[in-house]
C-alpha cells in the first residue's frame, strides 16, 4: 500500500497528522485511553496568569446534537503550568501547543514570552475569544483592530508559531481572520464555540449557571465548515478547524472547505477514543479514494461559480 | 476506564420512574467498587448526544454482571429504556472514587433519596461482605420510589422509610429519626446520596455527634474522566476553599469537606 502523508505544516511546526484535540477537551487524565503520541498535536487547557476558579454549576448542558459549557476557564495559573503540565507533556514526542487565555494585551505579551521560552513548547494558540477587561468587556476577536495589535504585539517576543483562536460570535470572521494574519499569526483557529442559551421550561431557569454558555457537538459543524470556507478564501495561512468533528467523514468535510487539521473536543466526551479513531477514518478515506497526501485535499470543495455575499 | 460495549443481560421497568438494568461485564477487566459510576451511551445516535453517568446499584463479582437503577428523566434516560436484553450498550468506566468502608467499623447509617438509593445499595452489599452491619433511612416522594429497600434488607439491612407522601420526609422528622438512631445504636460511620437538604442535615448531625461521614456527589457531567472542569464541587481544605471536580477528586468526598 502507498504511505500516506499526513503532515501538516503550520508555520515552522510539523505535525505528523492532523487531528488534536480542542483545548478545554483534553488534559492528562486521557493518557487512560489514548496513546499521544500518536495525536498530531496536544493542546491543553487553556492557562490564565493567575489561578481562576470559574463559573458557578452547573457547567454543561446538552442540547439538540449539541453541548453548551460555561466552564469559565478553571485554571491554577501559569506557575502550576510551567511547573507541572509543560514538563507532563515532555515526555511524549508530541507537539505541545500551549493555549493561552488573557485579559489584557500586555498580559497576552508577558505570558507568551514566558511560555514561548519554556522547553518543550512547540506552538501557542492565542485564545482571543475572551473578553479585553481593559475594553468593554467584548472579546478581543470581536474586533479586528484589536486583534490586529494583540498579534502584532505577541509576535514581537517569540518566534514560535502562533494560532489565533478565533471566536465565530462575529458579523464577519474573514474581517478578524485577515486582521490576525496582518498581525502576524502563523495559523488560524476556526473557532471557538458559539454563543448560546438553553431555558428550563419546567424551572423557567436557564440550564447553566451562567446563563450564557458555549455551544459545541455536531449541531454547530454546518457553521463552522462555512466559516472555514470563507476565511480559505481570504487567508493564506493553515487553518485548524474546530467544531462538531465526531468522525472521519465530519473532520474531512473540514479539511475540503479549507481547513488543514482539525480539533477535537465534543466528541471526545462521547467516545474517549474519538480522536485516534478519527484518524484512522481519515486514512480509511484517503485509501478509498487514492489520496497520499492530507494537504492535496484541503479548499478541494468542488464549487463552480460563487458568490460568498449572494444570500 | 476504557469504553466497551456491555451485552444488556435485562432492562426492565421496575416502577412509575424507575428502571433496572443488568449488563455482563465479563469483558471488563477492572475490580469495581460502591461509590464509583459509569458512563453510558444512551443510543447509537448524536441526539442524546452525551453519555450519562449511572452509579453501581449492584455488583455481582461471582457471576460478573453489574447492575444499574436508573430514573427516566429526559431524552437520555427515555432512550435508554429503549435498549433490550441482547443488544449491547457502550459503557466507559469504572469511574471516580470510591466510598471507603473500615473493617473494623460494626455498624453503619445510610441516609439516601431518590435514586441515590442505589447509590448506598452497592455499599450496603459491600457493607454485608464485610460483615457490617447497615442501618438505612431511604426518602422518596412514595412507597412506590422506594425501589431498593428489599434489596437492601436483602443485605441485612436494618431499614426506615419516609416519603413525600406520607408526610414523613421533612428535614425536622428525619432529624428526629437520626437523633433516635444514635441514641439506640453505636454508629460507626455515615453516608448519604441524593439530596441536598438531607446532606445539610447529616453533615450537621455527624459534626454533632463526632462521626466520620461520605457523600457521593451528583453533577452535570462532560467528559467524565477529569479533564473539562464542568462537574466541579467546593470542599474546604482548612481554613481554604477548594474546586475539585466531581468525576474525578469525587464523586465520593468526605461529607465535612463539602460544600453544599
Amino acid at each position: 500500500m502507498t504511505e500516506l502523508d499526513l503532515q501538516v505544516k503550520i508555520g515552522s511546526l510539523t505535525l505528523a497528522n492532523p487531528v488534536m484535540p480542542a483545548s478545554g477537551a483534553f488534559g492528562e487524565d486521557m493518557e487512560a485511553v489514548i496513546d499521544f503520541n500518536l495525536l498530531g498535536a496536544v493542546v491543553p487547557k487553556s492557562i490564565t496568569k493567575h489561578p481562576r476558579k470559574g463559573n458557578a454549576t452547573p457547567r454543561v448542558c446538552e442540547t439538540a446534537a449539541g453541548m453548551m459549557n460555561s466552564i469559565g476557564i478553571q485554571s491554577k495559573g501559569i506557575h502550576y503550568y510551567l511547573e507541572h503540565v509543560i514538563p507532563y507533556y515532555r515526555r511524549y514526542q508530541t507537539p505541545l501547543i500551549s493555549s493561552i487565555s488573557a485579559d489584557s494585551i500586555e498580559e497576552f505579551v508577558e505570558m507568551t514570552a514566558i511560555i514561548a521560552g519554556t522547553e518543550g513548547v512547540a506552538a501557542l494558540e492565542l485564545n482571543i475569544s475572551c473578553p479585553n477587561l481593559k475594553g468593554n468587556g467584548a472579546a478581543f476577536g470581536m474586533d479586528a483592530q484589536l486583534t490586529r495589535e494583540l498579534i502584532r504585539e505577541v509576535r514581537q517576543v517569540t518566534d514560535k508559531p502562533l494560532i489565533a483562536k478565533l471566536t465565530p460570535n462575529v458579523t464577519s470572521i474573514q474581517e478578524i481572520a485577515l486582521a490576525a494574519e496582518e498581525g502576524g499569526a502563523d495559523g488560524l483557529n476556526v473557532a471557538n464555540t458559539i454563543l448560546a442559551m438553553a431555558i428550563d421550561v419546567h424551572t423557567r431557569k436557564p440550564r447553566i449557571g451562567n446563563i450564557l454558555g458555549g455551544l459545541s457537538g455536531p449541531a454547530v459543524k454546518p457553521i463552522i465548515v462555512r466559516m472555514i470556507y470563507q476565511v480559505h478564501q481570504v487567508s493564506s495561512l493553515p487553518i485548524i478547524g474546530c467544531g462538531g468533528v465526531m468522525n472521519g467523514e465530519d473532520a474531512i468535510e473540514m479539511i475540503l472547505a479549507g481547513a488543514s487539521a482539525v480539533q477535537i473536543g465534543t466528541a471526545s466526551f462521547v467516545q474517549p477514543t474519538a480522536m485516534l479513531d478519527i484518524l484512522e477514518e481519515i486514512k480509511q478515506y484517503m485509501v478509498q479514494y487514492g489520496i497520499t497526501d492530507i494537504q492535496s485535499l484541503v479548499g478541494q470543495v468542488a464549487v463552480g461559480k460563487h458568490n460568498l455575499e449572494g444570500c | 476506564m476504557k469504553a466497551i460495549q456491555m451485552r444488556i443481560c435485562s432492562n426492565q421497568q421496575v416502577s412509575d420512574r424507575y428502571w433496572h438494568m443488568k449488563v455482563d461485564a465479563s469483558e471488563l477487566n477492572a475490580d469495581v467498587q460502591p461509590g464509583q459510576f459509569f458512563q453510558l451511551r444512551c443510543g447509537h445516535d448524536i441526539h442524546p448526544l452525551l453519555r450519562r453517568p449511572f452509579s453501581i446499584y449492584r455488583i455481582n463479582r461471582m457471576e460478573r454482571t453489574l447492575e444499574f437503577l436508573y430514573l427516566v428523566k429526559g431524552a437520555g434516560t427515555q432512550r435508554l429504556t429503549l435498549m433490550q436484553a441482547g443488544e449491547y450498550v457502550d459503557v466507559f468506566g469504572p469511574l471516580g472514587t470510591p466510598f471507603v468502608l473500615q473493617d473494623d467499623w460494626e455498624t453503619i447509617l445510610l441516609l439516601a433519596r431518590g435514586v441515590g438509593i442505589a447509590t448506598l445499595a452497592a455499599l450496603a452489599q459491600d457493607a454485608a461482605e464485610k460483615g457490617v452491619q447497615a442501618v438505612a433511612i431511604l426518602s422518596a416522594r412514595s412507597r412506590n420510589d422506594l425501589l431498593a429497600a428489599e434489596t437492601l434488607q436483602g443485605f441485612g439491612a436494618q431499614v426506615l422509610h419516609v416519603t413525600d407522601e406520607e408526610q414523613t420526609s421533612g428535614v425536622e422528622q428525619v432529624r428526629g429519626l437520626l437523633d433516635s438512631l444514635l441514641q439506640q445504636n453505636r454508629i460507626d460511620a455515615a453516608f448519604t446520596c441524593g439530596s441536598k437538604r438531607l446532606s445539610r442535615l447529616l453533615q450537621d448531625v455527624t459534626r454533632k455527634h463526632a462521626i466520620p461521614a461520605q457523600i457521593a456527589l451528583e453533577e452535570h457531567m462532560g467528559c467524565a474522566m477529569g479533564v473539562c472542569f464542568a462537574c466541579v464541587c467546593d470542599v474546604k481544605e482548612g481554613d481554604h476553599l477548594k474546586t475539585v471536580r466531581v468525576c474525578k477528586e469525587g464523586p465520593v468526598f468526605p461529607l465535612e469537606k463539602v460544600v453544599l
